[in-house]
This record gives structure tokens, sequence and C-alpha cells, in this order.
């Protein structure tokens, strides 16, 4: 360490990079962070009603003035990269720009002081919106009824399979088997497997894409369904998904479609026409409410009618100009969360959808397509493109070329935030080796978009000149190359 | 559209660049007779002025807690939240970035879920919690299904029906009703002796509600040490945790999953979510724990660090033998609720704790001596409580909803035999003056 200006307590900085101490290490005894004020109740004799429950120490939290929360978070906060401070080209992961109206629309306190338990009437505004929410939801993908609860898509795959189940139980036969791609996120085999059905895999053809022939031979009556993200993780549309639904549907199987791509389909394909019985809505990635470093997200399933008598619970209903909340059906496979879901979520979701109405949906469709198509243009050749085939709103390059200077997709992912951006999805989909998939979105301008494939670009070229410099790095941002092997073998999880 | 910058000498550069003649032409991939014949029916879009004025409108007809008088709780607690709080959490640095996936650049995110770790951890009393999960209900299947896989062989839930209502509804949904069984409660308490004659072999878990969905703070040793004794795993569900500011926490008891909703800690109850899904447990089963868990480590240059750790239990890793397909979760709820216990501190939790269980003490005294109110439970509650009315308990809610009071969740809703039964919650925010009121109305339309 050299060169480096210490103070005693942390409190001192390198340049503007804040090393922040935890919490944990700040705490001064005696400090407090809010103040309650008066009581105008008798306080309670905690040992008199609770005998030995009574918690014998209070518990060990930190003990902080209020300057000290707010610096402590102001200078974590300054450490992370983030959509709003550039480009966050993560493949599958939809990063557009988060409208800010969405955030003010959340933040009402007309949406925010209502309380789940209150009576209808008092919350017809909230009622409105979800089922309208529901409606639009269901005009945007063709389906016939949507259900808004599900709080991420893998909740909502969970939601979609639970319903598949239930629907195959009242013919009589639950089935057993559920086919997905070997190119799937990896949340759809997990999804099948709570529901209790056995995943058979679906090798991709050679061209990257579903092969009619591989479903055909995989189908009979012990398979409950296929799920099918289209356009699928290559960015390429399944031009086969309708035959493959025909399959499906005649040996009496339901087509799931994961809608975590939906962002390149919108005003161009409804998935419940070509065929998808099921599928969920991404409302963090299609439409533009924050990732939050993780979620809330959410994640409503849109079913054909066949399906609809097994939506979960609660429903919302108009009777004229009237909203009712039904908590009981025979059918309903029941709640599958409490209350009604990641409600502020689908406030931001819905100020969005109206703002766009159904041209700004489509714009932006056609945006995402046009900057994925671009940034596939100006890296072919640089990179390898393992699957040479037309793309929508994502490409997904490899480190083939690169690997021949030592190079692996890793190195380039960490070089690429030395040069200011976020790197893309690495290593997935699992059918391409060192797979890098770029995923722009519609919210980037052209001379983003240029900045970024001048990074690919330049770090192509330190590959093949000064591959150490590649394989080293990040050596810019606020850590450098982080040890993960480290973090699962000792198991600090907490302070 | 504001929210796509290109201008149309751009759109030409680019698709020149791409080789194509126009926009259109792009989606050729996609044949035919997959276009939807039809544009999206949902109207023109708006301005943001338009949009306001709308949504303002829908907000009109809400009423929301500042137009009444609410001891409406149930798993959702209105408290009062920190300006601190709001303000910090919505720093778009914490709102607007992924999954911490590249650690380098996410250490921000990444020591606020080590720090929401490590004070959820110490709260519950248990060795390790996750970096959240989507809700308290979700939190509790999901511990259940982790109950099977190290149970193995034994298939069985034990649950009571002081459980919450919708938390067991969503166990029953996504376990599948077969192999949970539903021990009604005794006095409102856990029916122990019924428990113990159901604790076979084949038992995986037991859960139980702390404090229980009556309000009532139940002594969990004994069933804990007879669960062990049969082989089973204790696992407490605590939708109200900052009861354990004051209260034993689960760990003290020996809980082997503790999982809780932290919709108390700074996030505001928005008509129920989101939410925040704690989920903690022991050491020993943190392989089988679902969820992103954050850890420490260092860079090449030795500095401390934060990363995503033992990812090989997550789905996109394991697949379908993933401990659980969650992948998504409620980051930035657990980024509030860190802030929000950092703002509180470990004597300021103790003192809001003690000040929500005293004015429902106060509550509970006022209520129960109004004409026509009895207390159907004589054990200690810590912020809700019951009470049975001489008339219909949705009679009584409408005729104090008039009065604008909202007087709490009838009970009858879930319990056939409870529609004379309200369960009244007070925080720190209903005032003695608002609690003597409602004392007096319900006097009044008891009488």
């Amino acid at each position: 360490m050299t060169n480096r200006a210490h103070t005693p307590n942390g409190h001192g900085t390198e340049g503007l990079l804040y090393e922040e101490p935890t919490l944990f290490e700040q705490s001064a005894k005696g400090r407090k962070g809010i103040c309650l004020g008066k009581a105008d109740v008798p306080e309670m004799k905690m040992g008199e009603e609770f005998g030995s429950l009574v918690r014998d120490k209070a518990p060990d939290l930190p003990e902080l003035a209020e300057v000290d929360v707010v610096r402590h978070f102001t200078r974590l906060s300054i450490q992370n990269y983030s959509k709003d401070l550039g480009f966050y080209p993560l493949g599958s992961c939809t990063m557009k720009h988060n409208p800010r109206i969405a955030n003010k629309a959340a933040a009402m306190p007309g949406f925010t002081d209502t309380h789940p338990y209150q009576p209808a009437d008092s919350v017809q505004g909230n009622l409105e919106l979800c089922y309208e929410l529901e409606n639009m939801l269901a005009k945007i993908s063709g389906m016939d009824s949507v259900t808004l609860w599900p709080a991420a898509g893998s909740h909502g795959e969970l939601t979609g399979m639970l319903m598949i189940r239930a629907y195959h139980t009242s013919k009589g036969n639950p089935r057993s088997k559920v086919l997905i791609p070997d190119s799937a996120h990896g949340t759809n085999p997990a999804s099948a497997a709570i529901c209790h059905y056995k995943v058979q895999s679906i090798k991709s053809g050679p061209d990257g894409l579903l092969d009619p022939s591989a479903v055909e031979e995989a189908m009979d009556e012990e398979v409950a369904a296929i799920m099918i993200t289209n356009p699928n993780t290559l960015g390429i549309f399944e031009e086969n998904f309708k035959k493959v639904a025909d399959i499906v549907h005649s040996k009496g199987g339901l087509v799931y479609l994961d809608g975590a791509n939906l962002n390149a389909l919108m005003g161009y394909v409804k998935p419940g026409e070509i065929g998808a019985d099921v599928m969920h809505f991404n409302l963090h990635k299609t439409f533009g409410t924050p990732h939050g470093g993780g979620g809330p997200g959410a994640g409503p399933v849109g079913v054909v009618k066949e399906l609809s008598p097994f939506l979960p619970l609660p429903r919302i209903n108009k009777n004229e100009d009237h909203y009712n909340i039904s908590y009981n059906s025979d059918t309903s496979i029941g709640r599958i969360n409490t209350f009604f879901g990641n409600f502020a979520v689908l406030v931001r979701a819905y100020t969005y959808i109206r703002e766009l109405g159904a041209t700004g949906l489509k714009e932006a469709t056609e945006m995402a397509v046009l900057n994925a198509n671009y940034i596939r243009a100006r890296l072919s050749g640089t990179f390898n493109l393992p699957y040479d085939k037309p793309v929508l709103h994502e490409c997904v390059f490899n480190d083939k070329i690169q690997n021949e200077f030592g190079v692996k997709t890793l190195d380039i992912a960490k070089r690429l935030m030395d040069y200011g951006f976020h790197p893309p999805t690495v290593y997935f989909p699992l059918i391409v080796s060192g797979a890098i998939m770029i995923e722009p979105t519609e919210t980037e301008c052209k001379s983003i978009l240029d900045d970024f494939c001048d990074a690919m670009i330049a770090i192509a070229k330190e590959c093949e000149k000064d591959p150490d410099l590649v394989k080293t790095a990040p050596h810019h941002p606020f850590r450098r190359r982080i040890d993960e092997v480290k973090a699962a073998k000792e198991m600090c999880l907490k302070d | 559209m504001r929210y796509l910058p290109h201008t149309e000498d751009e759109i030409q550069q680019m698709l020149q660049t791409i080789g194509a003649t126009d926009v259109e032409s792009l989606f050729k991939s996609i044949p035919t007779e997959f276009r939807s014949k039809s544009n999206i029916d949902i109207g023109d879009g708006c301005s943001e002025l338009e949009l306001t004025e709308h949504l303002e409108e829908l907000t009109l007809r809400n009423s929301c807690s500042s137009d009444f008088a609410s001891f409406l709780g149930a798993g959702a607690y209105r408290h009062y939240i920190p300006a601190v709080v709001s303000e910090l959490a919505s720093r778009s640095e914490f709102v607007t970035p992924y999954t911490p996936y590249q650690p380098e650049i996410s250490q921000g995110t990444l020591q606020v879920l080590f720090e929401y770790q490590s004070m959820i951890a110490r709260l519950f009393g248990m060795d390790v919690s996750n970096a959240s999960h989507y809700s308290g209900a979700t939190a509790c299947a999901d511990a259940a299904l982790m109950a099977r896989r190290i149970g193995k062989k034994r298939h069985k839930i034990i649950l009571p029906d002081n459980l919450h209502p919708e938390y067991r509804e969503v166990l029953a949904t996504t376990l599948g009703v077969d192999g949970l069984t539903v021990i009604p409660s005794k006095d409102g308490c856990l029916d122990k002796s019924k428990i113990m004659k159901h604790l076979g072999e084949d038992v995986a878990a037991v859960i139980v509600q702390y404090p229980n969905f009556f309000g009532i703070v139940e002594d969990m040793s004994e069933i804990a040490t007879s669960t062990h004794n049969a082989g089973a795993l204790l696992i407490s569900v605590t939708p109200e945790p900052l009861s354990l500011g004051i209260l034993n926490h689960p760990g003290q008891w020996d809980a082997d999953i503790a999982v809780g909703e932290g919709l108390s800690f700074g996030l505001p109850v928005s008509f129920g979510g989101p939410t925040l899904g704690i989920f903690t447990t022991k050491n020993k089963f943190v392989r089988q724990m679902p969820g992103r868990i954050c850890g420490k480590t260092v860079d090449v240059d030795g500095k401390g660090s934060y990363t995503l750790t033992l990812s090989t239990r997550e789905q996109h890793i394991r697949r379908e033998r993933a401990t659980s397909n969650i992948c998504s979760n409620q980051a930035l709820c657990a980024t509030t609720a860190a802030i929000y216990l950092a703002s509180l501190g470990k004597q300021g939790i103790r003192e809001l704790s003690l000040r929500n269980a005293s004015n429902a003490a106060y509550a509970k005294r006022v209520l129960a001596s109004v004409n026509g109110v009895t207390l159907p439970f004589n054990s200690a509650t810590f912020n809700e409580f019951v009470i049975k009315t001489n008339k219909p308990a949705a009679d009584v809610i409408q005729a104090l909803e008039n009065e604008l009071i909202l007087g709490g969740v009838d009970l009858g809703r879930w319990f056939s035999n409870m529609n004379d039964h309200i369960l009244v919650c007070c925080t720190e925010l209903n005032s003695k003056k608002e609690i003597d009121s409602y004392a007096s109305i319900l006097t009044e339309i008891l009488s």
C-alpha cells in the first residue's frame, strides 16, 4: 500500500473512493438514530406480561446516529454500478431505463397507505388498477386471463406449472414429465421440479433452435407441458414454435411460454395466438420497473380460458363500475402469496404501460431489436458468433477467437469494467461455451452503443497484444478481481 | 416516445451498418403467420401530466390510513417510516442495479446485503440469514420444502391453525395438501398434546408462529424439544419481527429454520406489498437454504470484499436439483430493512417494540372494559389481540368504518366459529386518543 491516505477510523478517503467500515465497526454504545417521543399510555411491565419470554439482552444491532446512517449508506451506494450510471447490457435481464413517473406513482400516499384488509369499497382505486393491468397484459400477450400475484418471474413459473398440474389432474392424470430445451433458464427446470415433475431436457438443434423431431420423439401422454422461451436465450425466434405446440397439444400436453424475452415481441407477436397456453411476464424486465439490486420484481401469469378456473386467489371482479374481491373458488390452485403480491411493482408497470400505450410498446420493441442487431453487426468478426442466425432483442457471442490468446469470457467481462461498462451476461445460455450474451434494450442511443462496441473491439485487440492485461482485469474499479472461491470455502456470511 | 433516444438519422445510420432497409425487416425471422393481425388493443399512450392526473384520480377512489383510525394488522403492520429510511432507500444507486453478479462493481449492494444478513441473524438469534425471500409466507413454504429435503423420507409437515391463514394457504398451494396436517389450536394456543401425538417418524417439520396469529406470545421450548426428540425440524414463523426487540428470539428455543415478514422494517404497507421474506437457519443447514447469500472474501490485493456465494445451491447452476427456484428476490426491501434497523439500533428497537406492546396492552384493557366485549383468550399478547363482541363482527366492523375507524380484521373470514371475533392491532401509530375513541364508539355500537 503506497501513497495511500490513511485515517485511523477509516473515515478518510483516497480520492473519492471511500473504504467504508461496516455498521458494526462504527457502532458506539449509547448512540441512537431515532427518537420515539413521549408515550401517552403507561409502559407495559414486560416481566409481568411475558415472564421468562422476555429477551434477556437487547438485540445486538449497531448503535448509530442519523448522520452515521446517512453517510454509511450514501458511501456504499457510490460503490455500485447502476442503470442510472450507464449502459447495463445484461442478456436476458432487459435492463431498460426505469421511468421516474412510475416511482412517483408507487410512492403516492393514496396507494402506500392502503391496507390489504380494508373493505373492498375503500380500495376501489387499487382494485381498478389491478383489474386494468390484468386486462392490458392479456391484450399485449393474447392470453385470456391474468393473475398479478407472483412476486418474480420464477414465482410466476411455479404458479403456471401448478396450474398446469391442476388442469391435468382435473382431466384425471397430473402426468409426470415436463420437456425443457437445454437453452432454457435454470428457473424452468427448478420450478417444474417443485411441482413434482420429472424434467426431460430437449437438445437444441445445430441451428440453436428447438427441433420439432426431438420434441416429437420425447412427446407422450405422460408429458404435462413443454416450457419454451421465445425468442430463445440466443435471441433467435423459435420459428417452429407452432409446429412444436401442435405436437404437444396433439398428445394433450400444454405449452408454457417463458416471457422473459417479451421485449422482443410487443406489437408483433401475441403468444396466445400462436399456441402458448400459459405464460409469465417479468414486469421488472419488459415493463421497466427497477431491479433493486435483485428485486422486488413481479411475475404475473397469463392463461388461455381452459386454464382460467385454476388461476390463484384472490380474483378481482368488475360489476358495472364496482370492483370486488373473490377469495374462494373450488378449482383455483389457491393462494401463492400473501395479500396482493408486490402491489407497488404493479403500480409501476401499470404506469409504464399507460404512458406508452399500444404504439409506444411496439416502438420500444422495435428499437430494442434495432439496438441488438446493431451491436451484432458491429462486433461480428471481432467476436465469434456461435449461431449465425438473425436475432431479435439480444445477441450471443463467445470467446472462441480470444481463447487462442489464453483469454476467457470472464476476463473480457472484467476488462469491460475498466472501460466503464457493466459486462453482459456471461456463460449463459449453457449451450454456448464461454457465452457473452448482450441485451442493450431500447433506451440506449447510438453513441453509447458505439462506445461499448469500441471498448469490446479494443479489448479484443488487447487480447492479441497484451493478454495479461485482460486476464488480470479489472484494474480500475473499486475492487480488483474478487476471490469467489474463498468466499464459498470460508463461508463468512455475517458479522 | 421519451424513453427512446434514437433520432431518425441515427436509425438510418444503424440500419446501414446492419445492412437492413428498414426496422420492420429486422423482424423477418418471425414467420408471417405468427405476426399478430391486430394492434395491441389498449389505446394510446399519454403525457406525464395526464398520467399523474389519472393516477391521482385512482388514489382518490381509495381511502387510506390518514382518512381513518386504523387498527388493522394481521400480518401487515403499519409503522412510522423515518424520513432517512425512504430517502436513502430510494437512491437510484440502490434502486437501479441488477442482482450483484459482478462483485467488483457492486460492493455497495453486497455490503448492504451482508449487513442485512448480519442484523437479521442477530435479531433472530440464528446462525445465518439469506439475502431475502419474497414474503413471510413464501419463505415459510420454502422452509417446509427445505425440511422435507433434509428429512429425506420424512414427508409430513405439522402446522397449527394459529399460523396466519394466508401462510397456510400458500403452504397448501406450494406443497399440496397431501402431507400437511393442520392441528386446531386450544384457547388460541398450540394444542401441544395433540401435536405430540402426531410426531411420528414420518414428520419432517413442525411449524409454529411466534407471536401467533391471535397475537399470543407462546413459550416454544417444550414443543421444540418434542419436535427434536422425534427427529423433526422446528420451523418458526414471525410475521411481526419487531416483537423480537423485547421477546426471546427463535434461536433461544433452538428453532432449526426461522422465517419472518420484514414489511415492518421501513416498508410502506402499500396494500400488502412488496413484502420482505426473512429466512434464517443453522449453519449446518446452510447448503440446503434457498435464495441468494452474500459472503465476505478478499480481492487480489487482499482488500476485504463481498460477493454472492454458495451459488451451487441455486437454479442457474443446479437446475432441477436446486434448493429452490428463486432467482429475483426482494433485495431493495432488504436494503430498506437494513437502513431501518441501523437507524433503530440496539436501544431503538427495544423501545419501539415495547411501545407497540404498551399501546396494544392499553387498547386491550380499554376495549375489554366495553360492555358487550370479552377477551376469548387470556394469554400474553404482543401487538395484537382478539376481542369477542356481542354482535356479529362484520356488522361491528361496518359500524366502526362509518365512524372512520378500521376496527380490526373479522376472524370469521377464516374461522367459521369466530364470526363474532375481531383481531385488533396497535402500533406506535395508534395514539391514546384514537384508542379511547375506538372504545367509546364501540360502546355505542354494542349497546
